[in-house]
């Protein structure tokens, strides 16, 4: 891989963590321990390149904000699993790919780079009288009603940053 | 490294800026692979065409400066409008997206 300064501690510590994480969430971790680790090695790169975790199957282009829906894990991963039984660069994948009950496929692009960025709230948010906005962790679904995102989704762990308004 | 002694380095190309790297190989007609450096798929498909031995260049669109970059995306994007990894170009026609191996080959050797 080129520009290649990442060490394997780093990246076994790194994929121990996201191991971890990933168990705590109920998600499984692609089986193919190699390819696994020349994913999360990606992540390192671009970690140590961009100062985010972005996903080493994408390109990314600009400030982290314009690039918060491919950071790993992607706003896109859980429609992933459920149609295709792994995520697009094939990091995650469903319980029946982990244990081997069906292959790992190829993934077509969920991104759309015509309306990516463009809704940084649901189109819904505003049409309700509530007591508190409801917010919407982009990664898993999350929903908490208060008048802030918290700092860290309670249940995968995402940045504040990556919380949507879903209803007002 | 050994991948050395089989590609060899192109600084300029008509219509383009950026450095392509070329393997050099039998010669199937033009093959064109656009990879990020970062990507596992991209790697498997550029070691399958090493390994079908054809002749091809490929380039890693993350590594390029940010001028170069956008240039050398927009002319992948007009192949693959979703600008998605990786985009192999066989023969200016066939256009496959992702690492189809079985398709690539098929496009090579029969397209």
């Amino acid at each position: 891989m080129a520009d290649n300064a990442v060490s394997q501690d780093r990246i076994r510590s790194k994929y121990n963590e996201i191991l971890r994480v990933a168990k705590n969430g109920g998600y499984f971790l692609n089986p193919d321990k190699k390819f696994t680790c020349g994913l999360v090695e990606g992540l390192l790169v671009n970690l140590d390149r961009y100062g985010f975790e972005s996903c080493p199957c994408r390109l990314t282009i600009g400030p982290e904000e314009e690039n918060l829906d491919i950071i790993c894990p992607c706003y896109y991963r859980d429609e992933d699993i459920t149609e295709y039984g792994c995520c697009y660069c094939g990091l995650y994948v469903s319980g029946e790919v982990s244990r081997g009950e069906k292959p790992v496929v190829s993934v077509p692009e969920r991104r759309d780079l015509k309306t990516v960025n463009k809704n940084r709230e649901d189109p819904g948010a505003g049409n309700h009288e509530l007591s508190h906005p409801v917010f919407r962790c982009s990664v898993c679904g999350y929903l908490c009603a208060r008048n802030s995102p918290p700092e860290r989704c309670p249940v995968c762990g995402a940045d504040q940053k990556r919380f949507v308004l879903f209803m007002k | 490294m050994l991948l050395g002694f089989y590609q060899r380095i192109v600084k300029k190309e008509l219509n383009s800026m950026a450095e392509w790297t070329v393997v050099e190989g039998m010669d199937k007609g033009q093959i064109v692979m656009y990879g990020l450096s970062t990507c596992i798929h991209c790697k498997k498909t550029k070691e399958f065409l090493k390994e079908l031995g054809v002749s091809y260049k490929y380039i890693f669109v993350d590594l390029l400066p940010e001028d170069e970059l956008n240039s050398v995306y927009d002319e992948m994007k007009k192949f693959n409008p979703s600008g998605s990894f990786p985009t192999t170009v066989i023969k200016g026609k066939t256009v496959i997206v992702g690492s189809k191996l079985d398709e690539i080959k098929e496009a090579i050797l029969n397209g």
